[in-house]
């Protein structure tokens, strides 16, 4: 039983070596062999850093580079702050917040989607000076005000915001599910420590070893994003990974050695990013400790109690006009500055449903449950392969650990067994820029005849689906009861039997919940799907990001509506699925005592 | 001399006319139509606007109907990446079985496919409906941005710079680049232009240029940097006086004409442009500009262009991509596309080329406030060679870029 579990192991290791990690490599490679001036295609075939010093003589190069980094690590630091702050603010019990089911369909919203109804929201002839109205302002024209593609990216870090301060407010929601928060804001009370206090200087500091990959995951998004920054930031010069992409696709095709230049450029960026914020963790520490030494009881924090939690307030506010704005415009026919609502109204974009949204709405749905079946198929495997591999290992762990801390020791248990390496495959797609090795892919995949296809756009997009929906997976997988598989197995249930009859059952809700992260992270793709279907396959994000340059809002808004609308739904089904499943059973089987609400 | 270069014209279209009897090509049509039958064709075009969008659908009905050949838009956000595209194919050393198509491209894009050999061709002069195209070597069909087409692209739609105003804030619009200069310091912040690296923002730096240059005849030629520095030193100056007053003090700019259009709806700005003349009346007609939008053209006139479409060397489906670019020469496509209803681009079809149906078709089409006539948009200017664009926009991105 062992050794299979071992073949199983391998097996999926192989699996996610050649499929996922084989891929970026070679994409990487490819890349930096054009960076320093290798690209047949084009007549260069002679090593050089030409292409480097060419790149650093490009109009904007500099100021670019400086913005991505204000962008990337400021909106980083604010996101992190504020929700460190709504965190403590919010902390109800077990891991849930107050306000909790607002914060969880922005995440399901894609960014571009949220972008461009933001850049309505904020812009000069938008809804907040709108709002304000010509009455009070004496605008009876849109004011010359740099609201949005502001020169020092203000607007792409509030739009930055919107999506990331949710993401790290549910991340360490679920953390904190590993300490004993309670027990230590009880303490913390009792030598006279306020609320503020005792999460500054106890609960944050082990919290945060918690949720720092996701941190990284946000730091390496914020300085390599491209779609929001298209919409929310700069122009002249814009942040270096949209002028990458600007120079990638510019007529003179002698532009994509410097590009690739570029785009290695901005993968050293992030590792170095990401290195220098680990540097700064440590000076952070050794500075906390100091400063938790003097002992003071610090009740200026409690400033940071209701600002926090209202700024994020602020920030869930917005999104949501933004959201309500996508739909307004969808269905409106002129709606002229300074009119709160639109003149007049249509269903023609809707109506039209042949016209284009039809097709691309589905592309994203087809393309969405392929990769969200193929990583879910991948990521059980992976997780019952370390089950069985690891097992004995695990067991006798568990039994040395004190039965109080169940909770943690079943985390340390089983992170004992993953190695560094398996996660940093994991994490890989995540914490690498897709643009430096996306273009370098699509060559790869062009020698392999795979290009221009469904299956290649699939393929793509699940480099970056597996590792979201392996992170959703990996905590409820590894806190299943271990009682009850052991009770299984004396029952006589074999490891396939243990699978399907006990654990699959049991994490219904999880799974789904996987399922619902995985699909809405690739209904959100753009780069991929771009550069990997050849542009011939439109979905919903294609066509809603190519249409924000044009000049219908209208049409953009039907795009928007149903981008954000199809993680929505899928979130909703993760949501009210296994309540259904138990309400149907219920009718059919009455007296079935398991079906007894918890 | 006039005359005689008339006469030349003349002649050579004759001599191309009986050339296209005795074509080869021509003749294989029917192969070409019956290879056609079945695919489909992926044509690359910016799909930033919806009536571009919807006319090419209407495209795809009728190839499909009468032809078997059906149309798959594949929206760009700049033509560039369907170039881009080609070239990834060709360093994969995919020479058949590309996934591009059709490409709808002119100018720079052109130039960099002609140069690197990414094209099909010559086809044009194998098209049937070639016949009602004026292909002599001067004409508006065989050269574009000054480089010889020599049969690599098809024509589809005519273009040509033009000013687009608000007529009830802008009652009297500037009717030169200096007016508008000055117009601008009495209006600060009410006027932009596309950023330049889009070819709509380059546009209006060529319209500058030639408006201001002491010798537009330089620009006909490929540019060097003495006369570069020597044609542009006007223009720079003048450029350095407007840009203070431009929108945001031009330290931004709008991403295209597009994002520009929405400005002039929303009442950002009082002066947008476009190089379709008709696209004012379209808007108005869908909703996405006021009433009282208008278009003017400088009184020295304006640059204008062809838009084309080529077929990438490796296209995968090339016999049906002929027969769509055939079907756009279609004299019935032309009216069709030229109704403002529909997408309201003039007509790329030699009118004395036409039978009297066919003009008659032309004539019929419906009028709308806003549509220029032929005399209001003045004489078209030529556009100077390519290299000039390229290092216009190079120039500019050195000199106004942090």
């Amino acid at each position: 039983m062992k050794t299979e579990g071992r073949t199983l192991r391998w097996a999926v290791l192989a699996l996610v070596l050649v499929g996922l990690v084989a891929p970026i490599v070679a994409g990487l490679a490819q890349t930096a062999r054009a960076a320093f001036g290798l690209m047949p295609a084009i007549g260069a075939e002679t090593l050089s850093f030409a292409p480097w010093r060419r790149l650093a003589g490009l109009p904007g190069f500099a100021s670019s580079l400086l913005l991505t980094l204000v962008t990337g690590f400021g909106a980083t630091l604010l996101a992190l702050v504020l929700a460190a702050g709504a965190v403590a603010a919010l902390y109800r019990a077990e891991g849930r917040l107050r306000g909790q089911r607002a914060l969880a369909p922005l995440l399901a919203v894609p960014h571009a989607a949220l972008a461009i109804g933001l850049a309505f929201v904020i812009a000069p002839s938008g809804w907040l000076v709108r709002g304000l109205g010509p009455w009070v302002t004496g605008w009876d024209r849109p004011p010359d005000l740099a609201l949005v593609n502001d020169p020092w990216g203000g607007a792409l870090i509030l739009g930055l915001l919107l999506k990331e301060v949710p993401f790290l407010l549910l991340m360490m929601a679920s953390a904190l599910t590993q300490l004993p928060v309670r027990a230590e804001l009880a303490v913390g009370r009792a030598l006279g420590y306020g609320r503020a206090a005792v999460w500054a200087r106890v609960i944050l500091p082990q919290l945060y070893p918690l949720i720092r990959l996701p941190v990284y995951v946000v730091l390496a998004f914020s300085l390599s994003v491209v779609d929001m920054a298209l919409i929310l930031g700069p122009s002249n010069p814009p942040t270096l990974a949209v002028a990458v992409t600007r120079w990638f696709t510019a007529p003179d095709t002698a532009l994509i050695l410097p590009a690739s230049a570029a785009a290695l450029l901005q993968a050293v960026l992030v590792v170095v990013g990401i290195a220098l914020w680990a540097l700064a963790e440590r000076v952070v520490a050794v500075l906390g400790r100091h400063w938790l030494r003097r002992g003071g009881r610090g009740r200026a924090g409690r400033i940071g109690l209701w600002l926090a939690p209202l700024t994020v307030a602020v920030l869930v506010l917005l999104a949501m006009a933004a959201l309500l704005a996508l739909v307004l415009w969808s269905l409106a026919w002129r709606w002229p500055y300074p009119q709160m609502l639109p003149d007049s109204w249509s269903l023609r974009v809707w109506a039209d449903a042949d016209a284009g949204w039809g097709r691309a709405l589905r592309n994203s749905a087809t393309i969405g449950l392929a990769t969200t079946t193929l990583s879910l198929a991948l990521a059980i495997a992976w997780l019952e392969a370390e089950d069985r591999t690891a097992r004995s290992t695990a067991r006798a762990a568990a039994n040395t650990r004190s039965k109080t801390r169940s909770k943690t020791g079943e985390a340390t248990r089983s992170t004992a067994f993953r190695t560094r390496w398996a996660s940093a495959l994991i994490w890989l797609p995540l914490l690498l820029p897709q643009i430096g090795f996306l273009y370098g892919l699509n060559v790869v995949f062009l020698r392999l005849g795979l290009s221009g296809g469904l299956a290649a756009v699939i393929w793509a997009q699940m480099l970056f689906v597996f590792p979201y929906v392996m992170i959703a997976l990996t905590d409820p997988w590894r806190a299943l009861d271990p009682r009850l598989i052991r009770t299984a197995a004396a029952l006589g249930a074999g490891p396939t039997r243990r699978l399907i009859a006990v654990k699959l059952p049991l994490l219904a809700r999880p799974l789904l919940t996987a399922a619902a992260v995985g699909f809405g992270v690739s209904v959100a793709q753009y780069l991929p799907t771009l550069f990997m279907g050849a542009g011939r396959i439109a979905t919903l994000t294609t066509e809603a990001v190519t249409l924000a340059s044009g000049a219908d809002r209208r049409v953009v808004g039907v795009y928007a509506v149903l981008q954000a609308a199809l993680p929505f739904a899928a979130y909703a089904l993760a949501l009210a699925g296994p309540d259904l499943h138990r309400h149907l059973r219920r009718r059919r089987h009455p007296s079935q005592p398991g079906a007894a609400p918890p | 001399m006039n005359l005689s270069l008339s006469a030349l014209t003349a002649l050579s279209a004759l001599a191309f006319s009986f050339a296209n009897v005795a074509s080869p090509a021509l003749a294989d049509w029917p192969a070409t139509l019956a290879a056609a039958r079945g695919q489909t064709v992926y044509w690359n075009a910016w799909g930033g606007d919806e009536r571009t969008n919807a006319f090419i659908r209407w495209v795809g009905q009728e190839t499909d109907r009468l032809y078997g050949v059906k149309v798959e838009q594949v929206k760009l956000t700049d033509t560039a990446e369907a170039v881009t595209r080609v070239l990834a194919e060709k360093s994969a050393g995919q020479d058949q079985g590309g996934a591009v198509d059709m490409i709808w491209i002119n100018g720079p894009n052109f130039l960099a496919m002609k140069q690197q050999g990414l094209l099909y061709g010559p086809f044009v002069a194998d098209l049937p409906n070639a016949k009602y195209l004026d292909l002599g070597p001067t004409a508006a069909a065989s050269v574009d941005f000054t480089v010889p087409v020599e049969g690599y692209e098809s024509p589809w739609r005519l273009a040509k710079f033009v000013l687009v105003h608000d007529a009830l804030r802008v009652p009297a619009p500037p009717g030169s680049m200096q007016d508008l200069a000055l117009w601008a310091a009495e209006n600060p912040g009410r006027f932009t232009h596309p950023a330049p690296s889009n070819f709509m923002g380059a546009s209006f730096l060529k319209q500058a240029l030639v408006e201001l240059t002491p010798d537009p005849a330089l620009l006909q030629a490929p540019a060097n940097d003495a006369t570069f520095a020597a044609a542009t030193a006007p223009l720079w100056a003048w450029y350095d006086a407007l840009r203070p007053n431009l929108w945001r003090a031009g330290e931004t700019f709008p991403e295209n004409q597009s994002v520009q259009q929405q400005m002039l709806n929303d009442g950002v700005l009082d002066i947008a442009m476009s190089f379709d003349p008709a696209s004012t009346a379209a808007a108005i007609e869908q909703g996405l500009l006021p009433d009282t939008a208008r278009v003017f053209v400088p009184r020295v006139g304006s640059i204008g262009n062809i838009s084309f479409v080529a077929i990438p060397y490796n296209a995968a489906n090339r016999d049906g991509a002929l027969v769509v670019a055939n079907f756009l020469l279609e004299p019935a496509t032309q009216a069709h596309m030229q109704d403002i209803t529909v997408l309201g681009s003039y007509s790329v079809l030699d009118p004395a080329r036409l039978g009297a149906d066919q003009a008659a078709a032309f004539a019929a089409l419906p009028q709308a406030p806003a549509l220029p006539g032929v005399a209001e948009l003045g004489p078209v200017l030529p556009e100077p060679h390519a290299s000039w664009m390229t290092r216009l926009t190079s120039e500019w991105a050195r000199r106004y870029t942090q």
